[in-house]
């Protein structure tokens, strides 16, 4: 070990990989296939599980339906549940956007005006720690289209996390890299721009990864509280409405693709962030060991 | 190729005068500071922990304004005049090495294509021309440093002043990157104003020694370094870098005595 690090060695270490190197190489392989092996075997155990329990105690369908049922659900309603999928999906994006430009916005503008920050932030807190579901029917009282009642319960959930953590990102500039800049003259758009933005980049991926989740949570309790009626119906409405008619394999397979919505959203912004980051910040640097 | 006059010849470049800091509390950072800088010079501010240098080297910078005192330029100083090199190479991780480089120029609203062989050429001069298109963390500590060093030469400016910019890093490092900043100042013929804590540091680089003291942080001595320039390896192990260097070394005990 203490031989491979002298300096003098360094060109044969391509030729030799010596066993420390093997090791770890292989370490990474076996969790590489264990990432995905072992949840998915956790997966495989739990429905064969689910689907015992139910055969062995002759659980009626109505109660607790078995794995294949819902599966014939999934399948046999794919046309409706698909529709409904489109739906939240696309409230559940709009309101990710707005919450994105009105959270980074916001904390663009807390950061130029400490005025309007000091003036304005109480509130954002405010509207952040009360709860949406009792707002939201407030919000559907007043505003007549259920497409925006939905909206703006969606941003009331998810814009917060992209305003805070841009908000921290825009204020940890480094200081000698802003002292830098004051020194070269630069005007306040230039270090916002060129300084602030880039230094705020990774904590405002962080939290849209944050309000990804969250804006679906928005979007589902909005139907929820909406109901049905001018815009069709998502996937919140169609698990009620099954839950009413005790077609309860419906109910899973609706809740199976609102989780694999979710799913489907933090891997696609964690994808975004990695893109967006992997060239030069440190988060994305693989280590050996 | 050598623009820097011999020491009597030189003009002032600015000049500092009674300058007092005090900081909230009652903190006196600087008393009664003067200092004749000239063009041309280099001059490093010697001293314990806490005497002052930081300090000195940003009201200098215009960073912060004197508590009482004057800091006068001889000619008004423009955008460019000044560079600046951190103890930390302070680079943006996001741009790459000649990104970094550019932003001097960036800032004054130069195209790039227009800076381009400026910063090329500085690359050239700190060694990392091959490195154009790295991104700062896959390189060493030393070459982050000499990146920080080019964006702090591109612009030519007058006067560069560097905070314990190679504290950091090894001796080997640190001697080679000496070397490297005697040679490219006498190519661009800038002044610098080098802090730092290591004597034998400021006596290879420096035509005159500025040493401190703490509480409140004064100029005990300025001492000469009329060894001639290119100063290279040779003059390390010369009998004249010997002395000098003692002498630093009694100042800087004088220093903490006075601070004690
Ligand atoms: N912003 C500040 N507010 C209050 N006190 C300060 C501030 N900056 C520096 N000081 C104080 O001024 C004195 C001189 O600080 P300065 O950083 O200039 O020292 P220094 O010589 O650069 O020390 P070092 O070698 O450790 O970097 C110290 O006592 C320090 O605590
Ligand atoms: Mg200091």
């Amino acid at each position: 070990m203490s031989v491979t690090d002298l300096p003098g060695a360094k060109a044969g270490k391509a030729a030799t990989v010596d066993a420390e190197e093997a090791r770890r190489a292989r370490r990474r392989r076996v969790e590489q296939t264990a990432r995905y092996v072992l949840p998915l075997l956790v997966m495989v155990l739990a429905i064969w599980l689910w689907d015992r329990i139910v055969v062995w105690n002759d659980i009626p369908h109505f109660i607790l339906p078995g794995p294949s049922r819902v599966w014939a659900s999934l399948t046999g309603d794919w046309n409706l549940l698909w529709d409904s999928a489109l739906l939240t999906g696309r409230i559940t994006l709009m309101a990710l956007a707005i919450a994105v430009v009105g959270g980074a916005g916001l904390a663009i503008l807390f950061n130029q005006s400490r005025m309007v920050e000091l003036s304005l932030y109480p509130y954002a807190v405010i509207l952040q720690v009360t709860p949406v579901v009792s707002i939201a029917p407030l919000i559907f009282i007043y505003v007549e289209s259920k497409t925006v009642g939905m909206l703006m319960c969606a941003w009331i959930v998810a814009f917060f996390p992209v305003l805070s953590s841009t908000t921290l990102g825009l204020n940890s500039v480094d200081h000698n890299l802003r002292d830098l800049f004051r020194i070269y003259g630069a005007t306040r758009w230039q270090r916002l721009w060129m300084l602030q933005l880039p230094s705020a980049l990774p904590y405002f991926l962080g939290g849209l990864k944050i309000a990804g989740g969250l804006s679906l949570i928005g979007a589902v309790v909005a139907e929820l509280v909406a109901g049905t009626g001018g815009v069709g119906t998502g996937l919140a409405f169609r698990i009620q409405e099954a839950g009413y008619r005790l077609n309860i394999a419906r109910m899973f397979a609706a809740l199976a693709i609102v989780a694999a919505m979710g799913v489907f959203i933090f891997a696609a912004l964690s994808l975004l962030s990695h893109m967006l980051l992997r060239r030069w910040h440190e988060s994305a640097i693989k280590r050996e060991h | 190729m050598a623009r820097i006059a011999p020491f009597a010849e030189r003009s002032e470049l600015l000049r500092v005068s009674a300058v007092d800091k005090v900081f909230p509390g009652n903190v006196a950072a600087l008393r009664a500071m003067s200092l004749e800088v000239r063009e041309g010079d280099f001059i490093s501010l010697l001293g314990p922990s806490g005497c002052g240098k930081s300090t000195a080297l940003r009201l200098i910078a215009g960073l912060s304004d004197p508590t009482a005192g004057r800091i006068e330029w001889s000619t008004p100083r423009a955008k460019g005049d000044l560079g600046v090199v951190f103890q930390e190479p302070t680079l943006m991780p996001w741009a790459t090495v000649a990104q970094n480089v550019y932003l001097p120029f960036r800032l004054e609203g130069t195209p790039y294509s227009a800076a381009k062989d400026d910063i090329l050429q500085t690359l050239k001069l700190v060694g990392l021309e091959k490195f154009q298109n790295a991104y700062p963390r896959a390189l060493s500590g030393g070459m982050k440093m000499r990146v920080s060093i080019a964006r702090a030469m591109v612009t030519q400016p007058k006067l560069i002043l560097m905070d314990e910019p190679f504290a950091a890093l090894d001796e080997i490092t640190r001697f080679k990157l000496n070397n490297d900043l005697l040679d490219m100042q006498a190519r661009i013929g800038c002044t610098v104003i080098f802090v730092t804590h290591s004597v034998f540091e400021s006596v290879f680089l420096s035509d005159r020694i500025v040493v401190m003291a703490a509480r409140p942080g004064r100029v005990i001595e300025e001492l000469h370094v009329d060894a001639p320039h290119p100063r290279d390896e040779a003059f390390r192990t010369s009998a004249d870098y010997a002395a000098h260097c003692r002498a630093a070394s009694q100042a800087l005990e004088q220093a903490m005595e006075a601070a004690a």
